[in-house]
């Protein structure tokens, strides 16, 4: 049909090694090529792509594309949509895998009206489907209450942006024997409309939500700002986090940036603690991860029940403290 | 400082679960009755911001939505927070376009609004979500894209623009005209004001079809799309929930206690 073949993986670097979430998709992307009898690439970016290459070539790489140009050492979208639709013209791969990622979700879909392929967001399943040939990819939607499969039936190359953790790291095996083949080109600067002036870390007190391995949160049935300190209590207790529910969030009982849910953070702790949340589909959409679902509600009706793994029925002010004081109690025995 | 915000209306994300019904055959979803579609949650952020802009440096702010006539409301909702005028962009070629066909129809109705200086979008859909027409669309207009928005200044024909990663932020500058997509950061949506409210009520929303904003039928052919959706289905969940009981709260709360220590 065309001369599209074989995967492509745009590589990401941090701290001078492959991103975790790169050593996935070159695991991923080798699996996808065998599958399909054909070769599986990566491209690295920025001054230590060179030194990285044959580390892409032992985690399962056949050819490893090196844009060495200090330009690319930290992401700037303009430079990295030029140098990687440069790369995708030239080597013409019938798949390209990103991760999703900060880079990953803002570089795919440019770098897809650019090139003119056809893209799947977010995807939590690849695989090849065995007639035709095509690269299925399912991504939740409807905040992960359904899954969707896509395909590009025609559209080259068919990309696809993968949610990190969702496969297994590629198997590091130093023997194996790959091309490395510099990328001809630099960056344009002429092509640099927007600028990165600043980058910001920021700090966060205690346990960031979304590494926390315990998320406390409270919904619209706490009822005010001060009643959240329980919930702090209890998470103290447990070393983990407080979240909250949009409508909390818009009440402006805790801050936005705690918010868990569809339009706000996806946490997959080892145990979500559901207090006085009714359960709407946009809050589960931030929880469904979780190992554990823990739910207290008045509501013995309450969706947040359907998800849960254990739940108490009652009022949280009566429940929470005596919660908190019996797990500091087994904590300390 | 003249704005286009493009926006969607969506199934109410906050309904709860069980009323989430698809039909598979059609690979859609079955609108819930009785539960009016709303704005989606990022383009309602994105009229804020566009409403921002406008109370600092002045202009008009249009709105446009591809969708069904009911996206009249999502234009009237634009109205009455700050924007000046809108139209709906419907047409049965337009219906279930991939990302591609969106941007396409999108970025033919702002050719025909005329001069912008910023195209305005959210972050993602609540529907589909993917989060690719606002940088598809800024690629066919040929201007700069920045995503993630939590804060947008702009002076001397440039924007600066603080865009979230995961762990803090970026400030980015942009050249005018070029398009911003808009992440929950920028903070809550104004509440409309009731003079401003009874005046969109009253809003007649002109409603484009494809012939309208001159769309090649070609660029909606469904042939053509990049993508295609070929399964539609709701992942089942095996949860039962153990109701953990006792004789007071504090009894409960202990007996739960017990459980939560095992898990973790």
């Amino acid at each position: 049909m065309d001369n599209h073949k074989g995967v492509l993986i745009c590589g990401e670097i941090t701290d001078g090694k492959l991103a975790p979430v790169t050593i996935e998709l070159i695991g991923l992307g080798r699996k996808l090529a065998d599958e399909l009898g054909e070769q599986s690439s990566a491209l690295l970016m920025g001054s230590k792509a060179s030194g990285l290459a044959q580390e892409a070539i032992a985690y399962g790489a056949d050819n490893v594309f090196v844009a060495d140009d200090s330009l690319l050492d930290q992401y700037n979208p303009d430079a990295y949509t030029q140098i990687v639709a440069g790369v995708c013209q030239k080597a013409l791969p019938s798949i390209m895998l990103l991760g999703h990622t900060d880079i990953g979700m803002d570089l795919a879909p440019r770098l897809n009206a650019r090139v003119g392929g056809g893209v799947a967001m977010d995807c939590i399943a690849l695989a090849i489907d065995p007639a035709t040939k095509l690269l299925a990819s399912t991504r939740p939607v409807f905040g992960g209450n359904a899954h969707a499969t896509m395909v590009s039936k025609s559209a080259r190359p068919q990309m696809a942006t993968i949610r990190p953790k969702t496969v297994p790291p590629a198997a590091r095996d130093a023997s194996r024997q790959g091309q490395v083949i510099p990328v001809e080109g630099k960056v344009d600067p002429a092509a640099i409309k927007v600028k990165v002036v600043e980058r910001i870390k920021e700090q966060v007190e205690g346990v960031k939500l979304e590494d926390a391995e315990v998320v406390v949160s409270g919904g619209r049935g706490i009822g005010g700002a001060q009643n959240f300190a329980m919930l702090r209590d209890l998470a103290s207790v447990l070393g983990g986090a407080v979240g909250a529910s949009r409508p909390a969030c818009d009440e402006g009982w805790v801050p936005a940036r705690l918010q868990v849910g569809q339009s706000g953070k996806v946490v997959s702790p080892k145990l979500y603690i559901a207090v006085a949340i009714s359960g709407a589909m946009a809050h589960i959409a931030g929880c469904l991860g979780s190992k554990a679902i823990v739910a207290i509600n008045k509501d013995k009706d309450a969706n947040i029940f359907s998800v849960a793994h254990f739940g108490v029925v009652g009022d949280y002010k009566q429940i929470l403290p005596a919660l908190t004081a019996k797990l500091k109690e087994l904590k300390s025995a | 400082m003249n704005t286009i915000v493009c926006v969607k209306q969506v199934l109410d994300p906050e309904i709860p679960p069980a009323k989430f019904k698809i039909d598979p055959t059609a690979k859609q979803v079955i609108p819930p009755p009785g539960v009016p579609p709303v704005i989606s949650v990022y383009d309602e952020r994105a009229i804020e911001a566009a409403c921002r802009l406008k109370d600092k440096h002045k202009g008009k702010i249009t709105a446009i939505s591809m969708g069904t006539e009911k996206a009249a409301d999502v234009i009237k909702h634009a109205i009455a927070m700050g924007a000046d005028d809108g139209f709906v962009l419907q047409d049965a070629a337009f219906e279930n376009l991939d990302s591609f066909g969106t941007a396409y129809v999108l970025g033919k109705a702002i050719g025909k609004i005329g001069e912008y200086d910023l195209v305005l979008c959210g972050r993602q859909a609540a529907d589909w979500g993917a989060g690719e027409v606002g940088s598809i669309l800024a690629e066919m207009l040929g201007i700069p894209v920045v995503t993630l928005a939590a804060d947008i200044q702009a002076a001397d024909n440039t924007l600066k623009v603080k865009r979230i990663v995961s762990d803090g932020f970026e400030v980015l500058e942009a050249p005018m005209p070029c398009l911003v997509t808009v992440s929950g950061e920028i903070g809550l949506p104004r509440l409309p004001a009731g003079p401003r409210m009874m005046m969109a009520r009253k809003k007649v929303v002109s409603v484009w079809k494809a012939s309208d904003i001159g769309a090649d039928s070609a660029k909606l052919d469904k042939a053509n799309a990049h993508t295609e959706v070929t399964a539609l289905t709701v992942p089942t969940r095996k949860t039962e929930c153990e109701i953990i009981t006792g004789s007071t709260p504090t009894e409960a709360a202990a007996n739960l206690a017990a459980k939560i220590n095992v898990l973790i």
